[in-house]
């Protein structure tokens, strides 16, 4: 599903990042951990095709994401990664439901609202529906971010902390769906964190 | 879901820039579509009311005034001029058509010409119901006249005395018009005319005050009409006990006799409020307004008066439409204000819609359906704030002059205007457009 290879990062005039190697198989959950500072949002975001790197390749679903133009990139993106950031952003004049089916508008699917609310449904915010994201607890945010990020049914799910802003119960929550959305899906889960507290819930982990 | 509905969520959402933008948009678009209309009509009744006529033969006075008096009926005459000293001029070679004016008697606010048969035929009206005066006190009624006061063939009507003092004050005159005809609406002038026979303006004042002459003359000695003996056939309808019928009949006989042009003996000393002179060829101005020297006329070039006009009305005009146009651009610039400043707001959730499959171009398109949904709103508010102050506008003026430009139709200005909006629309949201083409994600979520 994802795998990455010699993947080299600098920054214009700053720090410059070699990463590990970098394998995840249909329906695996990898942890990838590190400290402040060790580049693991740039991982993320050259995972996500939204860094270009300037050295070795991304594959994702067996197409080699490196060399994608632009519109295409973008394309791909919305229809085969599903990424949830660590603070969630939303379409802010949009309601819940209608900001669950911009990945869906936006990389030209059909509108299945049924699919939205089956979904706001099962993480229990379906009474939200119709509500602005601002006027959601940061808990509840998250949740829809990770409906969002799975309503396409994306190969891969690229989550940037997802649990850093959250209390204990919320952040437990938080990975009890993301991994049970990647099982349903069948896609492959990459965490990227520095919280401990999910050090004890991942098998397979990276460390940078 | 589509661009159109999300531009429409985003501009919802801010709902104080939407409203200073669309206010102060319409505002400049109504002003200007407003200017441009009151300038087309009218211009056009302008022109429909002047039709080829070349001058104007009337009192000494102002030229201008004479050409609003006598051409379209918005003020009122310089005085009266004396038909022997005015025949000298029109019957001049170089007048092609001179067509006579007498009035000074008005019924409820509409006034009564005197005139011949030449005058509707010069405007191209014809008569929709009923036959063209003949007879004094018959009267042809322009179509807003009648549709105005109700008058009807065969209605009767009293004048009083003046242009505009309908009220009980006015002094009335006791012999009553009979409406023999009603002309087709024309969209000039002879719409808010009621036209009679130039004898029937001579005898309403003859049968009562034979001395007092039109209002704006200046007043006889004030004496009251038993003192003075009226004239020899006037006395003659008084004093015998005659019915109505006879006396009109009389009248009209006498009347004939003093139609101008129609019998060699007209009373020298009658009195005519103005000709409306077509000239044959050019140059004739010069030579025909030489000629009133030494009288109390003067001739009254309508182009010259009309520009003259036009000119002084333009400069009102135009300060208006500047200040509207400068309107219209703070408008355009607080849309480009407000798109700016809610990207700096919205550039995490324009980076979100690039992870989420959105590409570029549909979020330049985006920042640019924003910008066009709220000036081609701006631009429907304002046309309807335009016709709303037609409509004011509109029976302002027809409560003062009778002018009707109530036309609320689109125009041809309205349409260039629409074009104009969108085009600076799109100019203005162009830049916040490609600024938020160019955000760069990551380095806008990593700070996020």
């Amino acid at each position: 599903m994802l795998h990455t290879n010699n993947l080299k990062f600098e920054y214009p005039d700053g720090p410059s990042f070699v990463f590990p190697n970098i394998q995840c198989g249909k329906g695996e959950h990898l942890l990838i951990l590190g400290e402040s500072g060790k580049g693991k949002t740039t991982l993320l975001h050259l995972l996500a095709g939204m860094l270009q790197a300037q050295g070795g390749e991304v594959s994702i679903a067996g197409q080699n994401i490196s060399g994608m133009k632009d519109a295409a990139l973008d394309q791909y993106r919305g229809e085969h990664i599903g990424i949830v950031f660590q603070t969630a952003h939303f379409m802010e004049a949009m309601g819940v439901e209608d900001n669950l089916i911009m990945p869906q508008y936006l990389t030209n699917k059909a509108i299945q609202r049924e699919r939205a609310r089956a979904l706001l449904t099962r993480f229990n915010l379906l009474h939200k529906a119709k509500q602005k994201p601002n006027a959601l607890s940061v808990g509840e945010q998250q949740r829809v971010a990770i409906a969002r990020a799975v309503i396409n049914n994306p190969s891969v799910i690229l989550a940037d902390e997802p649990t850093s802003a959250l209390d204990d119960k919320n952040a437990d929550e938080v990975i009890a769906l993301l991994e049970q959305q990647a099982r349903d899906t069948g896609a492959c889960l990459v965490i990227v964190t520095h919280d401990k507290r999910l050090k004890d819930k991942f098998s397979k982990q990276i460390v940078l | 879901m589509n661009l159109l509905k999300i531009a429409w969520s985003n501009i919802r959402f801010k709902p104080m820039n939407t409203l200073l933008s669309i206010v102060l948009l319409s505002f400049g678009i109504g002003i200007i579509t407003l200017m441009l209309l009151l300038e087309k009509q009218l211009g056009e009744k302008f022109n429909r009311n002047i039709k080829d006529i070349d001058f104007v033969l009337a009192a000494k006075g102002s030229p201008l005034q004479s050409i609003l008096a006598n051409v379209y009926h918005v003020d009122v005459p310089t005085g009266n001029i004396k038909v022997a000293d005015a025949e000298r001029i029109i019957k001049n070679p170089m007048v092609e058509k001179a067509i006579p004016l007498a009035y000074g008697d008005n019924y409820e606010k509409w006034r009564i010409v005197g005139t011949n048969a030449d005058y509707p035929a010069h405007y191209g009206c014809v008569v929709k119901e009923g036959r063209m005066f003949e007879e004094p006190f018959e009267a042809t009624i322009g179509a807003l006249v009648a549709r105005e006061t109700g008058l009807k063939i065969g209605s009767n009507f009293v004048s009083s005395h003046g242009f505009d003092n309908a009220d009980g004050d006015a002094h009335h005159h006791e012999k009553p018009f009979t409406v023999v005809g009603i002309f087709e609406t024309s969209d000039c002038v002879i719409d808010n005319l009621i036209l009679t026979p130039v004898a029937s303006t001579w005898l309403v004042h003859e049968t009562e005050e034979e001395e007092k002459p039109f209002a704006n003359t200046a007043p006889a000695a004030e004496t009251k009409p038993e003192e003075t003996p009226p004239a020899a056939p006037v006395q003659q309808y008084e004093n015998k006990e005659l019915t109505g019928d006879e006396v009109m009949k009389q009248m009209a006989a006498e009347a004939k006799m003093i139609m101008p042009g129609m019998v060699k003996k007209v009373d020298n000393n009658r009195e005519m409020t103005a000709y409306l002179i077509i000239k044959r060829n050019r140059g004739a101005f010069g030579l025909l307004s030489n000629m009133t020297k030494d009288t109390n006329m003067e001739l009254a070039n309508v182009a010259v008066q009309n520009n003259r006009l036009l000119n002084n009305f333009g400069i009102g005009m135009d300060t208006v439409l500047a200040i509207a146009i400068l309107i219209s651009i703070i408008s355009f610039l607080s849309i480009f204000i407000s798109l700016i400043n809610s990207l700096k707001e919205r550039k995490y959730e324009l980076a979100l819609m690039r992870t989420m499959g959105g590409t570029r171009s549909k979020i330049f398109a985006l920042i640019l359906l924003e910008g066009l949904v709220l000036v081609v709103l701006g631009y429907i508010v304002g046309l309807l704030l335009s016709r709303l102050g037609l409509v004011v506008l509109s029976s302002f003026i027809k409560d003062k002059f009778h002018y009707n430009i109530s036309d609320l139709g689109i125009t041809k200005a309205d349409l260039a205007l629409l074009a104009i909006t969108i085009f600076v629309g799109i100019v203005a949201s162009l830049l916040p457009a490609i600024k938020a083409l160019k955000i760069d994600i990551s380095k806008t979520l990593a700070n996020g």
